[in-house]
């Protein structure tokens, strides 16, 4: 119990810091453009197939630093030449402009690397166990995967609390219009956020590349719970991204590994429905088999009681 | 210094500015005054690009009309809203220092300056700038345009919805503006505030000028002031 404790939380607190890479970009696209960008976890995927090319060329610690910046500047030229024209006819279609933009790098990774997953592995210097708890070993490139993810997010809130440009950015959030009357070049800030977001996004594609499975598909199947995590978290507030990360990461981590249904809570209370009843195989369901809904469920929840998200600080 | 020619305005399809033709030379203090609605707010959100222009508009020489917001904040025009847009997730000396455009070259305003003038800014100028009153905001987003050293300032409605000892001190702070050379462009409910610092003042009704002239001949002009000013 106490092994699966440890293990799940680190596997929780690791998939949570990931997610915030992601989500960190996306929260800040969201609120200073008010874009909710489809195509960021599209950068997440760029960002392990890129990673995975330039490992094979020159090497995986190259590739760690070059993806993302590549990636970054590809996000960079999205928004200079494609969002910045959308932006004049409004919301509507900037949403379908990523929409589109997704399936496109979709498309496009299906035409370079084909549609099963691609063959990236854990460098060879991080593969071998880092400890091992009671019978789990737990991998050294996890932990490298953890380091990494924290030393952005204490680089990225180093910047925008203690550099200028991260005072504008964040003055952005919230006041984009007052802060381009002070004389700030507002378009350009776009430009790069939307540059590092989507750079920051590519990192972990890089990292979670080799521990996950690099393959076309990735960026649809995390992307859905990318927008939970900005959505619970609250639109314009980056600890709020932070905190519904973590809480998403822990969230789906505990409830795969936890087998308990409805039926062994009632049976602590010696009531069990018949095997005919109609209830039955509602009763048998375990917190596991619906783990992925429960991040949705959460959505709804949150939309429900507190739309603002639980620590939004904008209304649009 | 500023030249308005043959202003239009609209909000999608109502036309609300129909030409408005309006003046400020360097260091003059100039009101723009009238009824709500009838187009003040639009004529300087209009100058400043917020809402699209269509005329001409002439700022220290160059036809800025059209111009992105930042590119008319770094030629010297400086603008103050009505809603008092803070940064509320900044403390008080953070939103003083977005002001600077450029933070190697300084210019006549120093936070320093700022703080001595308002001791209630001072005292919370570590503190958030969320939490301040409506009269501190005021005088936060008034000293943070000027940290900006504009060469013109125009201020939306500043003593609105303040209490009468904070209607004081603004009108001191924008005395102040004015004896150190920055002209503004005010738009104002309070005549008293508006008469006693202007040099000149406009009236406006229904999206045009109806009056142009110095505040003692607008004091003298009883027509004007009861068909466009008085309630």
């Amino acid at each position: 119990m106490l092994e699966l404790l440890i293990v799940s939380t680190l596997n929780g607190v690791l998939f949570g810091m990931l997610l915030f890479l992601m989500a960190s970009g996306l929260t800040l696209i969201f609120s200073m453009m008010g874009v909710l960008n489809f195509a960021h976890a599209s950068f997440y995927m760029l960002g392990a197939f890129f990673g995975f090319q330039i490992s094979r060329w020159v090497g995986f610690w190259p590739a760690l630093v070059v993806g993302p910046v590549l990636v970054g500047a590809i996000g960079a030229v999205v928004e200079r030449f494609g969002l910045r024209n959308v932006h004049r006819h409004g919301h509507v279609p900037e949403l379908l402009f990523t929409f589109g933009l997704a399936f496109v790098i979709e498309e496009v990774v299906q035409m370079i690397w084909g549609k099963s997953p691609v063959d990236f592995r854990v460098p060879e210097v991080l593969d071998f166990p880092a400890f091992t708890i009671f019978a789990t070993n737990y991998p050294a490139y996890k932990l490298f995967m953890l380091l990494i993810s924290i030393g952005i997010f204490v680089a990225l809130f180093a910047v925008l609390t203690k550099t200028r440009i991260g005072l504008i950015v964040q003055a952005s959030l919230t006041h984009p219009n007052m802060v381009a009357h002070l004389g700030h070049n507002v378009p350009l800030v776009f430009m790069l956020v939307f540059g590092l977001g989507s750079a920051l996004a590519a990192i972990a594609g890089v990292i979670a590349g080799p521990a996950l499975v690099t393959q076309s598909n990735m960026a649809a199947l995390l992307g859905p719970i990318l927008f939970v995590v900005v959505v619970v978290g609250g639109l314009g507030s980056l600890s709020g991204a932070f905190v519904a990360s973590l809480l998403i990461g822990l969230l789906q981590t505990f409830a795969v590994s936890v087998n308990v249904s409805l039926a062994d809570v009632f049976a602590v209370f010696g009531f069990t429905p018949g095997p005919d009843s109609m209830l039955d195989d509602l009763w048998r369901v375990t917190v596991a088999q619906i783990a992925p809904i429960l991040p949705y469920l959460l959505l709804v929840l949150v939309l429900i009681l507190k739309p603002s998200g639980l620590m939004g600080t904008r209304e649009t | 210094m500023l030249q308005v020619r043959e202003l239009h305005a609209y909000y999608g399809k109502s036309h609300i500015l129909h030409g408005v033709d309006l003046d400020v030379a360097k260091g003059e203090v100039v009101s723009l005054l009238g009824r709500n609605g009838v187009g003040r707010s639009t004529t300087i959100k209009a100058i400043i690009g917020e809402v699209p222009p269509a005329g001409s508009i002439r700022f220290k020489g160059e036809e800025i009309a059209g111009w992105p917001s930042y590119r008319i904040a770094r030629r010297g025009l400086g603008y103050v809203p009505e809603n008092r847009d803070i940064f509320p997730s900044l403390t008080v000396r953070q939103n003083l220092l977005l002001g600077l455009k450029d933070t190697r070259r300084p210019g006549k305003w120093k936070i320093e300056d700022m703080l001595a003038m308002f001791p209630n800014l001072a005292s919370r100028a570590d503190n958030l700038a969320g939490v301040l009153s409506g009269g501190e905001k005021q005088m936060l987003t008034i000293c943070r345009t000027l940290m900006g050293d504009p060469d013109l300032i125009m201020i939306d409605e500043p003593t609105e919805g303040l209490a009468p000892l904070i209607v004081r001190q603004v009108g001191d702070l924008i005395s102040e503006i004015a004896r150190r050379g920055v002209a503004i462009l005010l738009v104002e409910q309070k005549l008293s505030i508006a008469l006693d610092i202007s040099a000149r003042v406009y009236v406006m009704g229904h999206g045009t000028i109806v009056f142009e002239g110095t505040p003692a001949a607008l004091k003298a002009d009883a027509a004007v002031r009861r068909e466009w000013l008085e309630v």
